[in-house]
């Protein structure tokens, strides 16, 4: 067992974890923050994804304990009954889900994805690697492929996404 | 109430709320991450403990000895279950292979052990402990060498394995225009998002199930089963679940290892399953060779069709009933089709999305395309040319609606189809090979009886309960938006209760008989409800309003609030459906069209366009009905270009299992889709007026893509998924 | 996962002394690659050395003009360098093609270069598998190995070498720094840093236990066109099937190297040579040794190609 401290949606957590302990499972298991998912726990699906140091990371691939003082925000932490962020707003908007598992993961990521846009990180489908990217419906699917939505509603999840990203702009 | 005549003007037919696109009600939950699905009910049960599930190693055998000593030593071990200690277990009905295996393994990956633990990662560290010595049999696991042994096998749904109208062999044999292809279609993974997952606890005799279920009462009677025990000892509970497309109709290892778990460590016990071990552990869609024969006279009209079809399954398994469609979507004299089963020592084959039509429009949707090309006829034109009103098998009955040409036709006029090359290989944008393919989008639409209780609160609110799931299909906003359309009242007035087997047992989420079926029996409750109400009131019920939360009959107008008085009112029913199915045919009809690049160099395909047109009764909730649509497109881009769970035919199992191996579409794969909906109402199907939808999307959506990747290239592929490699040394030369 | 202790370091001789102290240590950073085979006890170490705050996470210029790649700098902040985005294009459209978003923002250089192999059946504890478990065999020889190597394989192993990143620092001529046990450091060119498997498939490169990647060097940019292609069934988040890095020059010289296709980045210098005279003749060359199964021949076809339209590519 190893201590680790860390920030939860602006809130200091401090846990007492066996190392083995994966971040998300930190979360899901003992935080009780159950809106970041389990979808494979490999790597292969982003339903695990939140925002670590304001990046986000697939939560399953990295151990709580090596997250000493990290800042990490999770869906829970994004809006509330009411004061939804706008992406989730838009989420609901556009019917950009349906089972709703990998929601969280695909509003999380796309958070930072608007992000990564806006800091200039290139992606596998930009043009030129030299200018500043723009948030068109193909740079948004490439960065988004690392969530999968078994249903299908990626169409709508872009739509969703499109919409807050114009807002912004 | 009992549905055996079409139905005429009612309540629903206001469409003040039914047919509006409407917010899933469940979506703030959704997107913020607190809606609760099995594995993460902190809530309902202390002290939970972690089952980790251990599989078989071999496809086909037995155990000759299981060492669970160094399990039982490890830290945090509660228990372990084994077949050796389990007790006597029965086997579900809708189960083919036990759920917990030994000494016999019939398949790979099949749950033979659980190590229950304090931790999950205790649990997970001891399941690697379990010691297990095989004795392997030599199995059966490749269909094509399988197919000469396959017999004929009745399968439990989807018609009778053979049929047969006219004399097809003297009809091909005499028709002036032949053809005769074989197609096979791969083995396929549901591939949900969440795992199997499931909380078990104990409460004496009774146990309580947080699990993951598109079928309340299938699971909970198959749990009954299985443990041997009556069935209103099991109350299972499923409000939320994070998709299921078939894999979890039935009771699955995770909910039963839970159960036996609890009881052995006299603890809440919580099991998902690792995703490395569901796409063996857990059912899949089988793989198909089909064969399809078609004759047609010189102008192209058909006078003989057949389609046969090959699948394998584990013995007590079903065929899959990929000829279906064909006994229905196009005219034609003389007919047949047939299906055969052959036994193989895979995991079990059963339902997954559009189970027999998903894979068998995959073939049929493309041979007719190549019999078009053959008869120099616009794809879209032999189609219409074909088309018939009445189930050509049958032809006394009529299909109860059928708007499968003005789909074709306001597909083509969307879809720019005049702007078709009908040469292939011809069209070039830039590095790309673009073509543009159709298919037709067919789908049987199945009723079910479904029950449902609503229950009028002195505030106005109306709470409907009933065993009925989401399983992303938008359920919970369309009974709501029934209720409210029902008692005249707003949504924000309804709440939803669904999936626990404590509620009135519905039609459960499969086979695209959800919505329509699951909706009717809350309209019947809600007609006894108003019944009740207007009694209640003293109003005739036959001239009483429901409106605007107020109940009105003539000058007299009472809110539906105070009308509930104190101790509310409360009303059941359910639907049941008489033999307008066998009257008429019920079906839901479309068109799929789909633009694709095909990389002139590499044979990458991509989706560039998508349309889908559907015909498929009212659509009560355009908005949810539309990502129905798409997700299936979605999914049969998944089937056409990449999906395939890969047998290792000498060892005998699925060898990509895993979300890295067995590829499904990324947002990448997939452009903006567009869907059109027919305004159609079908009276002989319910009250509703409504059908399924949600499977209809995904039928035909394949063969749509590979006849534009045929009218891209000149490349035809019968053999699905069509990957770069099946395309690539027969692609034009590249520059 | 097997149970083992967590240490975090501060420095890089702190982590290859303690790795030398501790029986089973392995190093972790980004872990996307290590915890998914510790969760299956593919990897199972008994100790784990962070060496996340050793400060290897900068990219610096070197004095030879090139620049010198911190082994923690993350897949992202590579690829989206300046330096790196202006003169070695390659390897930011390599790391850029790899994995997806979240794992680019884990993985760090040397991880990436260390990544194991994505064979289902080493993936699959009940499965044979010389490179997890020597001498049992391997499976994928007779069974599914469509996605499997070509070159440089043996009776042993036919894995390929999963990385992209990989590709663009054979092609780049990388050199990778480590440091050794008692502190001694060494510079290892790309091009012998991986093994082909032989008869001990499990030894993958030529680090010695406890050896620590510290930096990856790019030598001075050669100018020239920079193409990355990757060729996989999905559009994206998938391995490659076959992938090409290039760099061609104006006057058709050049070099490349293929990934997908062999235990390692494949690259061969007597190909390069035939650059000016087209795809065909280079891949001839390069192929001349493979040894496909009847799944992967289509790779033959499919690297000639790509090679084909990458170089459409550069002639522009």
């Amino acid at each position: 067992m190893t201590k680790v401290s860390f920030t939860v949606n602006g809130r200091a957590q401090e846990l007492e974890l066996d190392t083995r302990t994966t971040l998300l499972d930190a979360l899901r298991e003992h935080l009780h923050l159950t809106g970041t998912k389990k979808g494979c726990d490999h790597g292969q699906c982003g339903a695990c994804t939140v925002i670590v140091k304001g990046r986000r990371i697939n939560s399953c691939l990295t151990l709580a304990v090596m997250h000493q003082c990290d800042s990490i925000t999770t869906i829970e932490g994004l809006g509330v009954s009411g004061n939804l962020h706008p992406l989730q707003a838009a989420f609901i908007k556009h019917d950009g889900y349906q089972c709703g598992y990998c929601t969280p993961g695909q509003i999380c990521s796309a958070v930072a994805v608007l992000g990564e846009i806006e800091a200039g990180v290139p992606s596998h489908v930009s043009g030129d690697l030299t200018t500043q990217p723009q948030a068109t419906t193909t740079e948004l699917r490439e960065r988004m492929s690392g969530n999968i939505c078994r249903c299908g509603a990626y169409s709508n999840i872009i739509d969703a996404i499109t919409e807050v990203a114009g807002d912004r702009a | 109430m009992k549905f055996d005549t079409p139905a005429t003007t009612n309540p629903i037919d206001q469409l003040k709320v039914i047919g509006r696109p409407t917010d899933r009600i469940d979506g703030p939950l959704k997107t913020m991450g607190t809606a609760p699905y099995a594995y993460e009910r902190h809530d309902v049960v202390a002290n939970q403990a972690y089952g980790y599930v251990v599989a078989a190693g071999i496809a086909k055998g037995r155990i000759v000895a299981i060492d669970v000593s160094s399990a039982e030593a490890a830290p945090g071990v509660l228990a372990i279950v084994t077949a050796q200690n389990a007790g006597k277990l029965d086997k579900g009905d809708f189960n083919v292979a036990k759920l917990l295996g030994g000494p016999e393994i019939q398949h790979y990956h099949q749950a033979i052990a659980l190590v229950v633990a304090e931790t999950f990662e205790q649990a997970r560290a001891a399941a690697q402990l379990v010691r297990v010595d095989y004795a392997p049999a030599r199995g059966v696991f490749d269909l094509a060498a399988a197919k000469g042994s396959a017999t004929k096998h009745e399968p439990g749904f989807g018609g009778p394995a053979d049929t047969a109208s006219g004399d097809f062999s003297d009809a091909f044999a005499a028709s002036p225009v032949q053809f005769d292809e074989t197609y096979t279609t791969p083995d396929q993974a549901h591939a949900m998002m969440e795992p199997h997952a499931s909380i078990a606890a104990w409460d004496g005799d009774r146990l309580m199930l947080w699990t993951s279920n598109q079928m309340i009462d299938w699971g909970t009677g198959d749990m009954a089963k299985t443990l041997r025990v009556p069935k209103d000892k099991i109350h299972l509970m499923s409000p939320f679940i994070g998709g299921g497309f078939g894999g979890k109709l039935f009771l699955r290892s995770d909910a039963l290892l839970a159960a036996l778990g609890a009881r052995a460590a006299r603890r809440a016990v919580k099991v998902a399953l690792p995703r490395p071990l569901i796409f063996n552990n857990t059912t899949h869609r089988p793989a198909t060779i089909q064969r399809i024969r078609i004759g047609t006279e010189r102008d192209g009209r058909i006078s003989a069709i057949a389609h046969e079809s090959w699948s394998g399954n584990l013995p007590g398994g079903d065929p899959e009933t990929a000829v279906g469609q064909t006994r229905l979507l196009y005219a034609g004299a003389n007919r047949m089709t047939a299906m055969r089963l052959a036994m193989l020592d895979l995991p079990e084959g059963n339902a997954m999305r559009a189970p027999g039509e998903a894979p068998g429009m995959m073939a049929l949707e493309i041979a007719i395309d190549e019999m078009a090309e053959k008869l120099k006829l616009d794809p879209i034109a032999f189609r219409i040319l074909n088309d018939t009103q009445v189930d050509p098998e049958h032809p006394k009955r009529p299909f109860s609606q059928r708007q499968f040409v003005e789909c074709l036709r306001i597909g083509a006029d969307r879809f720019n189809w005049k702007r078709r090359n009908p040469l292939p290989g011809k069209v070039r944008d830039g590095h790309w090979l673009v073509g543009i393919g159709v298919a037709a989008a067919f789908r049987n639409n199945l009723l079910m009886p479904s029950g449902a209780r609503v229950r009028l609160n002195s505030r106005g609110i109306v709470t409907v309960e009933t065993d009925m799931t989401d399983i992303g299909t938008g359920s919970y906003t369309i009974i709501a938006q029934t209720v409210a359309e029902m008692m005249g009242i707003s949504l924000d007035k309804v709440e939803v209760r669904l999936g626990d087997s404590s509620f009135p047992v519905s039609s459960g989420s499969g086979g695209q008989f959800g919505a329509n079926s699951a909706t009717s029996g809350v309209y019947a409750a809600c007609v006894k409800l108003r019944e009740a109400v207007a009694r209640k009131l003293g109003f005739n019920s036959a001239d009483a309003v429901f409106t605007d939360g107020q109940v009105r009959s003539g000058n007299r107008s009472v809110p539906l609030a105070e009308a509930a008085g104190d101790d509310g009112m409360t009303a059941e029913d359910s639907i049941e459906f008489g033999d307008l199915d066998k009257t008429y045919q019920q079906s839901t009809f479309g068109a799929h069209f789909v633009e694709v690049g095909v990389d002139a160099a590499t044979a990458e395909v991509r989706v560039r366009r998508m349309l889908a047109v559907c015909a498929a009764g009212r659509i009560l909730n355009p908005k949810s009905a539309r990502s129905q649509v798409i997700g299936a497109m979605t999914m049969g881009v998944g089937a056409a270009l990449m999906e395939e769970l890969v047998v290792d035919t000498c060892l005998g199992f699925f060898v990509n299992h895993d979300l890295a191996g067995y590829e499904v579409p990324v947002h990448a794969d997939i452009p903006h889709q567009d869907v059109v909906f027919l305004d159609e109402t079908d009276p002989i199907s319910s009250p509703m007026k409504a059908k399924g939808v949600g499977e209809l999307g995904i039928c035909g959506v394949g063969a749509a893509v590979a006849n534009a990747i045929y009218n891209a290239t000149g490349v035809r592929v019968r053999d699905y998924p069509i990957r770069l490699d099946k395309l690539l040394e027969r692609l034009p030369a590249a520059d | 996962m097997k149970s083992f202790t967590y240490e975090r370091v501060c420095t890089p001789a702190e982590a290859v002394s303690s790795a030398a102290r501790v029986q089973g240590s392995k190093f972790i950073a980004g872990g996307t690659n290590l915890l998914d085979l510790m969760k299956l006890e593919i990897e199972a170490p008994a100790h784990l050395i962070d060496v996340n705050g050793l400060g290897l996470d900068k990219i610096e210029a070197t004095a030879e003009g090139g620049l010198r790649i911190g082994a923690s700098v993350r897949n992202t902040d590579l690829a989206a360098d300046q330096r790196v985005r202006r003169d070695y294009g390659l390897l930011a459209r390599a790391l850029l093609a790899g994995a997806s978003g979240q794992l680019r923002n884990m993985a760090t250089t040397a991880g990436n270069l260390l990544q194991r192999t994505r064979c289902p059946y080493f993936y699959d504890t009940n499965q044979a598998c010389n490179k997890r478990n020597p001498g049992s065999g391997c499976a994928a020889l007779e069974g599914f190995s469509r996605q499997h190597a070509l070159l440089g394989v043996s009776e042993s192993c036919i894995a390929a070498h999963p990385s992209d990143m990989a590709v663009a620092m054979m092609t780049l001529d990388a050199k990778v720094e480590t440091v050794r046990t008692g502190g001694a450091v060494r510079s290892i060119p790309i091009a012998q840093f991986y093994k082909v498997p032989g008869d001990t498939p499990h030894i993958e490169t030529v680090l010695e236990a406890g050896e620590l990647i510290t930096a990856v060097t790019l030598p001075k940019p050669v100018g020239g066109t920079h193409i990355y292609r990757k060729v996989r069934d999905r559009a994206s988040y998938a391995f490659a099937l076959v992938s090409v890095g290039a760099i061609v020059q104006r006057d058709g010289t050049g070099r490349l190297a293929l990934g997908g296709i062999a235990p390692k980045p494949w690259r061969l210098e007597h190909a390069e040579a035939e650059l000016p005279r087209g795809a065909k003749a280079v891949v001839d060359r390069l192929l001349a040794d493979a040894r496909p199964t009847p799944q992967n021949a289509f790779k033959l076809t499919l690297a000639k190609r790509t090679l084909g339209a990458v170089l459409a590519e550069a002639r522009g």
